[in-house]
């Protein structure tokens, strides 16, 4: 990166994410507030990689239950099932939807764990003001935020499912202890990525030019 | 303030407001994986405490049971859940995985059983009601084994006695089930006491073993001398006294049932032990028939067929039952050149001497002998009789024979011989079959043949005649008329003939009347020719007397 590339930061200065208002933050103490429209101003969100970080652990920890844990109870006449996301994946994958089956494990297994595994990635380099690859990292952020609020599908299929099929004893569909765990962990790293600033990918580039 | 250097002032920039609130304390951000990480322990925990023992039951089917919604239930208590239901790998039944309570675990052991509690109708009464409206569940019965176990094969049928209902088994061995099931009743009096709690056919095949469970404090009655029998159906008994009808319950009649007894004499003998194996006997009566105790075996060696002699057969002393054919074999009697069948019979010398005993001391061996050996000096003799005409079954009767030819008892053998006689139905069968080899010896072929040839004959003869008599009707009978008529010509000539003859008679006769002359002529001449034989007579008498009279003369005058 060239030293000539300014960023507001570099300038003392910052804008309103509300109204786009550029100003000078001023102390880095203290909250301050857009003087036209009160949004709260930052130069970097404050204790992004701290609340990054606290939100992810609680998602690795709700992850293990997420998985381990029933998701969907489906019980029939003829059957009964619990089913897990995992055993789900692979009795859709032995009665031939194999279809299904991928994107069930993709949407639902895989996402949530690349996003953590993303994310982990994203604040440990953070941490290390680590120069490699910005541009790779502010692509993989990109890519953890669009995709995140698509992890909740498994979700959103459950509780449908469970509203919607209560025929008694006929056929019934419960969510499972899972699901919560589930759904918590999907949440948690969506919030996680708010938090995550990705100007941070780049201050160490700055600091690196400037020395 | 702080403005860099070396950049432009932007004089138009507007300065942020700042808040002098103090900032809130960002570590409140690490509740968030605190509470998930209580959160995530919590359910670790509650799926740890939920997670009770997983087992296998294996039934022979699935019927009312469900995955999720089975429960399994002790005295009726939900203990557990049936978390699938598979089919084993070798299709031959179904096993059920269940899930059961952390408390249940003590209910683990190697004797527990499982079984369907659904809805059954069956000849004891009907259960399980209850399921009809909540399904059918999995009923338990807490074993007392102490040997953990996760696997278990259900029971097709829910146990008679639970395991901890006080009371003992024993065991029965009978020949046939008759109409006795599990489940059914044992008596004791008339009072139902107990019940069987299952059966199976013996290894070899011969008989059945059955459980009977009785319970405290009933099983106190059961003792070592204790006779059980078959106390299922009617038994109706015609006698002198008129007709009987005994049966135990009304019960019993529909579903069978086995009842017991000591013998009133005996009741001072020890408790049975659990599991002691007695004898079921088909009637009260069999069973409480005094029990022979002494056994003798003797051998009867019968030389004519036991065709219809079944092992089993009674051994008869006038119409008393006193033994029982035990074995039949054939043996060759290589001096004799014939076979031999040596009936082994078991004779109860008990059933005998019930009298006896009383005036004589305790009869032993050698007593029994010298009064077998004495009955037999007095024709006592062993014969196959016929038991029934019809079937041909025949039986051993003992009686007494005088006129049977003079036997002894042989002692010498291992079993004692005892002497037989030919049965009557034999000696009938002998005189028949000697008149059947009479007939047999008779030369019938020869003289079928000959009959064959005699009526061959007599055919040709017979066609032979037939052929004359046509011969005879064409020739002869056109002829014959004309001599018929010429016949007839002739008779009216002799007829003709007759009357004159008659005539003639008629004249011949007034002839020969008595006052006819010629009657007297010839009665004067026949008169004339008797005197003429007089004199002849006088002459040959004197010629007699006087034969020198022919040369001499008469000497009529020396007189």
């Amino acid at each position: 990166m060239s030293s000539s590339i300014v960023t507001a930061a570099t300038l003392g200065l910052c804008s309103c994410h509300a109204c786009g208002l550029v100003m000078r933050p001023g102390s880095a103490f203290g909250k301050a507030r857009c003087p036209k429209c009160g949004a709260a101003v930052h130069i970097r969100k404050p204790d992004s990689v701290r609340r990054c970080w606290a939100l992810l652990i609680a998602a690795y920890i709700l992850y293990l239950p997420a998985n381990l844990l029933t998701i969907m109870e489906t019980g029939s006449l003829i059957s009964y099932r619990k089913d897990t996301i995992m055993s789900g994946v692979v009795h859709l994958w032995k009665s031939g939807s194999c279809a299904i089956a991928a994107i069930v494990f993709i949407a639902s297994i895989m996402v949530p764990l690349f996003k953590l595994i993303a994310l982990t990635i994203l604040l440990i380099s953070v941490q290390c003001r680590s120069t490699w690859w910005p541009t790779e990292r502010s692509r993989l952020y990109r890519m953890v935020e669009l995709v995140g609020r698509w992890s909740m599908l498994d979700v959103y299929v459950v509780t449908i499912l469970a509203a919607l099929v209560q025929i008694r004893s006929l056929a019934t569909v419960r969510a499972g202890s899972g699901a919560v765990a589930f759904g918590t962990v999907v949440v948690l790293t969506m919030f996680a990525a708010m938090e995550f600033d990705p100007r941070l990918i780049w201050d160490p580039l700055r600091k690196e030019s400037k020395s | 303030m702080k403005d860099s250097p070396q950049l432009p002032d932007f004089p138009e920039v507007a300065d942020a407001v700042l808040e002098r609130r103090q900032n809130r304390s960002s570590r409140l951000i690490w509740l968030i994986p605190i509470v998930a990480a209580i959160i995530g322990l919590s359910l670790a925990v509650k799926s740890y405490m939920e997670r009770g023992t997983v087992i296998t039951i294996s039934f022979k089917s699935g019927e009312g049971l469900e995955a999720g919604k089975t429960k399994i239930k002790y005295k009726d208590v939900q203990i557990g859940e049936v978390k699938s239901i598979a089919i084993a790998k070798d299709r031959s039944n179904v096993v059920v995985t269940a899930e059961l309570n952390r408390e249940a675990k003590g209910l683990l052991v190697e004797d527990t059983r499982f079984w369907v509690v659904r809805a059954r109708i069956s000849s004891g009464g009907i259960s399980g009601l209850s399921t009809l409206m909540g399904g059918s569940y999995i009923g338990v019965d807490a074993g007392k084994s102490s040997q953990h176990q996760e696997k278990f094969n259900g029971l097709e049928r829910p146990p008679v006695v639970s395991m901890d209902v006080p009371g003992h088994q024993f065991i029965l061995h009978t020949k046939d089930i008759g109409s006795l099931d599990v489940a059914s009743s044992i008596f004791y009096r008339r009072m139902q006491v107990g019940e069987i709690v299952g059966y199976e056919l013996d290894k070899d095949g011969n008989g059945l073993t059955l459980k009977i469970f009785v319970r405290s404090p009933y099983d106190r009655y059961v003792k070592t001398n204790t006779m059980f029998w078959h106390a299922s159906g009617i038994d109706i008994t015609f006698d002198s006294n008129g007709v009987k009808v005994s049966t135990e319950s009304l019960g019993s009649l529909l579903t069978g049932g086995i009842a017991f007894q000591s013998p009133e004499e005996r009741v001072d003998a020890p408790l049975a032990e659990a599991n002691s194996e007695f004898t079921l006997f088909a009637s009260k009566e069999e069973a409480m028939k005094r029990p022979d105790t002494i056994v003798e075996s003797y051998l009867l060696v019968f030389t004519e067929s036991v065709r219809g002699l079944p092992i089993g057969a009674p051994v008869d002393l006038r119409g008393v039952t006193v033994g029982e054919v035990s074995k039949i074999n054939v043996e060759l009697d290589p001096h004799r050149k014939q076979f031999t069948m040596p009936v082994e019979v078991r004779f109860y010398p008990e059933r005998l001497r019930a009298r006896y005993r009383k005036k004589a001391p305790k009869g032993g061996a050698m007593n029994s002998r010298d009064l077998l050996d004495a009955l037999v000096e007095h024709g006592f003799r062993a014969q196959l009789r016929s038991g029934n005409l019809l079937t041909g079954q025949l039986y051993v009767s003992l009686d007494f024979f005088p006129k049977a030819p003079p036997a002894k008892m042989d002692w010498s053998k291992s079993i004692p011989e005892f002497p037989t006689i030919a049965g009557s139905m034999e000696q009938f069968q002998t005189t028949l079959m000697q008149i059947v080899q009479k007939f047999e010896k008779l030369p019938l072929e020869e003289l079928a043949v000959d009959a064959r040839q005699t009526i061959r004959t007599l055919d040709t003869t017979l066609k032979s005649a037939d052929t004359l008599l046509k011969n005879v009707d064409a020739a002869i009978v056109p002829e014959a008329r004309s001599m018929i008529i010429d016949v007839r010509k002739s008779l009216d000539d002799v007829r003709k003939t007759l009357d004159e003859a008659r005539k003639t008679l008629g004249e011949a006769k007034q002839t020969l009347s008595s006052d006819a002359p010629l009657q007297l002529d010839m009665r004067d001449a026949l008169r004339e020719v008797g005197r003429a034989a007089q004199s002849l007579r006088v002459l040959g008498e004197y010629l007699e007397r006087n034969p020198e009279a022919l040369i001499r003369g008469k000497k009529g005058d020396e007189r």
